[in-house]
């Protein structure tokens, strides 16, 4: 080992030597010495090599020949451990590489480019880096004409440090587009490798940029063709899933329709054929996760790839992994099985999920296939998380099918992995986990009673209380389904558990969802007569107080409707009646919005009015007179000639009771 | 179904002959059905060019023999149309196609669009039955379930259900014996595996009103069944290009080595085999000597101075001749004819003209470098054809051909008397010499002819090259002929009969008189031979014309005719001296096509993929 070092002290020494010719042959031999060695690196790194590099290279005496010697060297040094790249760029070797770059020697500058490269793809390596200095992309973009060897590593660069939105804006503003381009039909397939990958990172969620591209011409064509033929089944696996990839994200952001044949005949097959077992395993992940994003939102791309090469069968084999074969015979197979087995289970997941998010048939294909739901059983509890959130995002899919729900879900008891799945896992696998459980709460959900028993009520009070909208949603909407025509004891439990305070403050919640959900959850507790009396006798004074400030507030007209119809509700009851009855601000309220101009509002209004003047028993004249004087009937006369059949009909039935 | 025979046959009568009228006077009258032919013609030629439609020919339209009496046809016998009552399965009935799918296909693909509603089935199968896939080795996809069905009566959930509108097509892969259909460009997925050999594309229908158009490639296809094939094609080529050789790379190598250098040696190439031999180190079985005979015959003929051709042989290898008075026929034929082109010494001495008028082979490469099936004799075992072309080494072929119009405008030396053999050997040139387009006359010097070959042209790494240029591969015998100005207005001017020198004429006319009374004589030992005569009657032919160069027989006259007389002096000469008659690269080669055109005959799908001319570039 002191031997090892010691040679290696010989190599630093040297470049310490007086005469440049001396220093120019230490610097070369140590970079044959270097060559494959991470030892030598490490040791010379240790030794303090690279300062005195960096220093060659930026002194302005050095002979051009010197400093390339030096940039090799350096870029050798950086094809070594991730640790290497660490002090290389705690060195600055970065500032000093991408100030080389104004040099007019070109072979320099492709040394440079090239020890760039490396060091920009390796994860440790900060990404901001590149846009510390305004200068610095601009230059990339004018040295990208230089040569076949710039545009490779300079596309390369750009590929692995565009990782946000303002990294792509940049790009794009400073030219990418054009600059990039031409190189898509360059003759090297190194070169239109990296220009369609970094395309297709450009594009990717990026409207601005997706849209340029559907314009930009190539030799004649545009850049869609280009990418198509990229599509050719001859053309390496790489370059068709890459161009597939572009296509899909020029899609997703709107810039290709989803009709279009580009993406129907050629882009969607393609990416089926990602999936299909001939691919390797990071191939078939790739393919299956770009093909779940690109028809995630179109229900006809849904219906076609499901019926595409058995695609809905193919992706059962990505449960099969480590096979049982691999296990006994072949370690190394093992391994890399295992490694794969994760990633190829979420992307069949999502992909399930995708497929299935709209059509009923498609849905039931996918519960049909082989074990289907035992899998995401299995997978709502795995370790990795990215699988957990993938098995639930596909059971989420799966639950907006009311068949699915009375069949196989009960069949599996898949709420209660749920129900695990939802004590303290990240938000993210939370508000999917959630909102599948609202789907199971549906009254024709024949888990709804299980789920009740294992005490979720807490747990969805919690969730109304947390930071995330998404979440507040799920919680509130979920106890929404559970207090539709519930019966008593499970109400009471909802309020209970809830408290008064949180009701009121979510009747407050900035978010429209959580407070018509909200709302929805009253109008729920308020049914059927008992109900509303004996919730009204105890919440009375606040519930009328939140209706009326919600009344009162800047809401939307769905908001205001649902509100009136909690009157309506309260309406209904014996003895909750009264609170309206007593209260002249409500009633003229409900005058107010008998009289509005929206249909929908006056409905509402008029349904409660009609509740308070029901002619059941013996109190309701003292009732009608009270309304009567307040003007309520010649509102409902004319309303018996609104336009609205709805609404005249309430009209006139309510009328009718005045006249019983 | 018991009842199919009579169905058969009752429907064959009446369509069938109504078609063949109809066929005929669309064929003579309708230009835009020509046209139509025309394009389905090149597109069955574009997808499928390893089929041979002598031996099998591919289906363009539905039987009107095959299929039952409740099937009408129409439109070209394309359209299918119901006219059954359809009220059961019994009633159901289907038509196929006019011909089996032959394995050549490689990957066979055919459509049919649903004109009106409910196409029960469609399927791809071996005899006539009612309903595809329901019949023992049929196979269908039914529409109104979606379901696939095989050899029985019994479905398996296949696809999606089809109906007016949609386009469903099957795909035949021959090369892995499954089969897929598509809904509207989009694939299906296999459906079937195992699938036995000679399939018919059909079409089942039951509903009474149902009508189907088929398109066996006379439309383009809505499903992209190039792609498809460009993967097949990929991946074939990746597998003979991958062939493991494992421990044998050595010898492989010396294979290789082996198939240049006598491919070298066979044409006569001297010094670039002796070059060849030299950097691979390697041995030439046959003495410097010999090859330079050979090679100096061979340009002799191919000059058309076959006189001198003939009397050479005889002088170099006597007995040849004698022993094979086929050939020596042959050759006198090809004098006379070079008599009457004028290019045979024996009517050259007489001209008062210099020689330039004599050779009408304006700028043709002597051994054009031709491939695949414009050349017959690749194709062959039996016939060589000695074609130039390096198919080993091929970055050369454009080297070879950008040289020619350096050579030929390389303006001329003196014409040098035409008599001297040594003439031929006299002035190759290295092409980068005689590259000006300079009047100079050219260099004299004493090599063989060569060929130019770049170190980094070794694209197959048979050898280290020395830094120094190897000359040459093609064989320029116009190198001989280059003491022409070969012009072509000029030799078409003045081409005349002999030279148009009446001694010439009358020189010939006594030749033309020794070559009959030389035909009687072989007629009289070894009987008639039919192909003597013919030969004998084509070169008479000649004289019947005022211009023979523009004669239906002139075809002749064109030097290209030098090659295979030349090849087959040239194999006859190796033979005599017990040394291989091909060389075995073209052995190879012509085995190789064979191979594939066996895997044809017995129904291995690849052999459409692994086509030879594929490999030669």
């Amino acid at each position: 080992m002191q031997e090892v070092t010691a040679t290696s002290r010989h190599y630093v020494d040297r470049l310490f030597h007086p005469d440049p010719q001396k220093v120019l042959q230490g610097v070369i031999d140590m970079k044959n010495a270097v060559i494959g060695n991470n030892k030598q690196k490490a040791n010379l790194i240790v030794l303090g090599a690279v300062p005195r590099l960096l220093y060659l290279l930026q002194q302005g005496l050095s002979s051009s020949e010197l400093r390339t010697e030096c940039v090799v060297v350096l870029g050798s040094l950086a094809m070594g451990t991730e640790n290497n790249i660490k002090s290389l760029v705690d060195c600055h070797i970065i500032p000093a590489l991408l100030q080389g770059l104004v040099c007019p020697d070109l072979v320099f500058i492709e040394a440079c480019l090239r020890c760039l490269r490396t060091v920009f793809i390796s994860p440790v390596t900060p990404v901001q880096l590149l846009y510390t200095d305004p200068t610095v992309i601009p230059h990339l973009m004018s040295l990208l004409s230089r040569s076949p060897r710039t545009q490779d590593y300079i596309t390369q660069i750009f590929s692995h440090c565009c990782k946000s939105p303002e990294h792509q804006t940049v790009l794009f503003n400073h030219g990418a587009i054009q600059n990039i381009a031409p190189m898509l039909i360059s003759l090297s397939y190194k070169v239109r490798m990296q220009a369609l990958k970094c395309f297709s990172v450009l594009a990717y969620e990026n409207t601005q940029v997706s849209m340029t591209l559907v314009n930009v011409l190539v030799d004649g064509d545009l850049l869609s063709q280009v990418f198509v033929r990229m599509l050719q089944r001859n053309l390496p696996i790489e370059m068709q899933l890459t161009a597939a990839k572009c296509l899909t994200y020029m899609c997703r952001a709107g810039a290709i329709r989803t009709d279009d044949r580009c993406i129907v005949l050629k882009t969607l097959p393609c990416l089926v054929r990602m999936c299909s077992k001939e691919r390797l395993l990071e191939e078939r992940v790739e393919g299956a996760e770009t093909l779940a994003y690109l028809m995630e939102p179109d229900v006809e791309l849904q219906r076609i790839a499901s019926v595409t090469d058995h695609l809905v069968a193919m992706l059962a084999d990505y449960f099969k992994y480590p096979s049982s074969v691999s296990a006994i015979t072949d370690i190394k197979r093992l391994d890399h099985d295992l490694k794969h087995a994760h990633e190829l289970r979420q992307a069949a997941f999502k992909l399930y999920a995708s497929l299935g998010s709209n059509d009923e048939d498609i849905r039931k294909k996918i519960t049909e296939t082989e074990n289907m739901m035992d899998r995401i059983v299995s997978g709502l509890s795995e370790s990795s998380i990215k699988v957990r959130l993938a098995a639930v995002r596909c059971l989420h899919s799966l639950s907006r099918s009311v068949q699915q729900l009375r069949t196989s879900f009960h069949d599996h008891a898949v709420w209660k992995p749920l129900m695990k799945l939802l004590q303290n896992a990240p938000d993210e696998v939370l508000v999917m986990a959630s909102s599948t459980l609202c789907n199971l709460l549906l009254e024709f959900s024949p888990s709804k009673e299980p789920i009740l028993e294992s005490g979720v009520v807490e747990l969805l009070c919690s969730l109304t209380q947390s930071d995330s909208p998404a979440l507040r949603v799920n919680g509130i909407w979920a106890l929404m389904n559970m207090a539709f025509q519930a019966d008593q004891k499970v109400k009471g439990e909802i309020v209970r558990a809830l408290g008064t305070e949180q009701l009121f403050r979510l009747l407050s919640d900035p978010d429209t969802n959580v407070l018509m959900k909200t709302l929805g959850l009253l109008r729920n507790l308020l049914s059927t007569r008992p109900h509303i009396d004996q919730i009204m006798s105890s919440h009375g004074k606040q519930i009328m107080q939140a209706v009326t400030l919600i009344l009162e507030g800047e809401h939307s007209i769905e908001v205001k409707e649902q509100t009136l119809c909690i009157l309506a509700n309260i309406a209904d009851g014996n003895t909750a009646k009264e609170l309206i009855m007593t209260n002249d601000d409500i009633l003229q309220k409900i005058k107010y919005y008998m009289g509005h101009s929206n249909a929908k509002l006056q409905l509402a209004a008029t349904f409660c009015i009609s509740n308070l003047i029901w002619n059941e028993e013996g109190s309701c004249q003292e009732r009608q007179d009270k309304l009567r004087e307040l003007g309520f009937v010649d509102i409902l006369h004319k309303l018996t000639q609104a336009l609205d059949p709805n609404l005249c009909e309430r009209a006139k039935t309510a009328m009718q009771h005045y006249l019983a | 179904f018991e009842s199919l025979d009579k169905l058969a046959v009752t429907g064959t009568h009446n369509p069938l002959t109504l078609h063949l009228k109809n066929l005929d006077y669309l064929l003579l009258g309708d230009p835009a059905f020509n046209y139509q032919e025309a394009e389905l013609n090149e597109r069955l030629k574009r997808l499928y060019p390893a089929v041979n439609e002598d031996e099998t020919p591919l289906p363009r339209s539905w039987s009107p023999k095959d299929k039952y009496s409740y099937i009408g046809l129409s439109q070209n016998n394309l359209r299918v149309h119901y006219k059954g009552h359809g009220k059961n399965h019994k009633d159901a009935a289907s038509v196929r196609a006019t011909h089996p799918i032959p394995a050549a296909c490689g990957i066979y693909y055919f459509e049919v669009k649903i004109v009106s509603k409910g196409l029960d089935f469609l399927s791809s199968l071996l005899p006539l039955s009612p309903i595809p896939g329901w019949d023992k080795h049929s196979y269908g996809y039914h529409g109104d379930d979606g379901h696939s069905f095989c050899s029985s009566g019994t479905g398996q959930p296949y696809g999606p259900t089809f109906t007016t509108g949609d386009v469903i097509g099957c795909c035949v892969n021959l090369i892995n014996n499954t089969c897929f259909y598509t809904k509207n460009g989009i694939s299906l997925g296999v459906a079937f595996t195992d699938l036995p050999p000679n399939l018919y594309p059909t079409v089942g229908l039951q509903t009474p009103g149902e009508i189907v158009d088929a398109n066996f490639g006379q439309q383009p296809f809505v499903f992209d069944i190039e792609d498809y094939m460009s993967e097949w094609r990929a991946k074939i080529h990746g597998m003979i290009a991958r062939f493991p050789i494992g421990e044998r790379l050595g010898e492989w190598q010396a294979v290789l080595q082996n198939m240049v250098s006598t491919y070298l040696v066979h044409h006569g190439y001297c010094a670039t085999a002796t070059a060849f031999a030299r950097a691979t180190e390697t041995l030439i079985q046959e003495d410097q000597t010999s090859i330079k005979n050979r090679q100096r015959i061979q340009k002799l003929v191919l000059a058309g101075r076959v006189g001198e051709a003939i009397e050479a042989t005889q002088q170099l290898y006597p007995g040849l001749l004698e022993h094979n008075p086929n050939l020596l026929f042959m050759l006198k034929c090809r004098q006379f004819v070079e008599m009457v082109n004028g290019t045979d010494s024996e009517v050259r001495c007489f001209s008062i003209r210099s020689p330039k008028s004599q050779d009408s082979y304006p700028g043709s490469p002597s051994l054009s470098p031709r491939h695949g099936a414009t050349n017959p004799n690749l194709h062959s075992a039996g016939a060589d054809s000695p074609t130039c072309s390096n198919g080993v080494t091929p970055p050369n072929k454009n080297k070879s051909h950008n040289k020619y119009p350096g050579v030929s405008s390389a303006s001329s030396s003196s014409s040098s008397s035409p008599s001297s053999v040594n003439y031929s050997e006299s002035n190759s040139t290295d092409s980068t010499k005689s590259q000006p387009h300079s009047g100079t006359s050219n260099q004299e010097e004493t090599s063989d002819s060569e060929m130019e070959i770049e170190a980094e042209h070794y694209t197959n790494g048979v050898a280290e090259n020395p830094s120094a240029r190897i000359m040459n591969g093609t064989y320029k015998h116009q190198e001989i002929l280059q003491a022409q100005d070969i012009s072509l207005e000029d030799s078409c001017a003045s081409r005349q009969l002999c030279g148009g020198n009446q001694a010439a004429t009358e020189r010939m006319i006594q030749f033309g008189r020794e070559l009959q009374g030389l035909n009687e004589q072989l007629c009289r030992e070894y009987g008639k031979n039919v192909t003597h005569k013919k030969m004998l009657q084509d070169a008479f032919s000649l004289l019947a014309y005022s211009d023979p160069w523009n004669c239906p027989v002139g075809q002749q006259l064109d030097p290209m005719q030098r090659e295979n007389i030349c090849s087959a002096l040239n194999s006859a000469i190796l033979e005599s001296q017990n040394l291989p008659k091909q060389p075995p690269l073209m052995l190879a080669l012509g085995q190789a096509t064979e191979c594939v055109q066996l895997m044809a005959r017995v129904r291995s799908g690849s052999c459409s993929f692994a086509r030879v001319d594929n490999f030669l570039h």
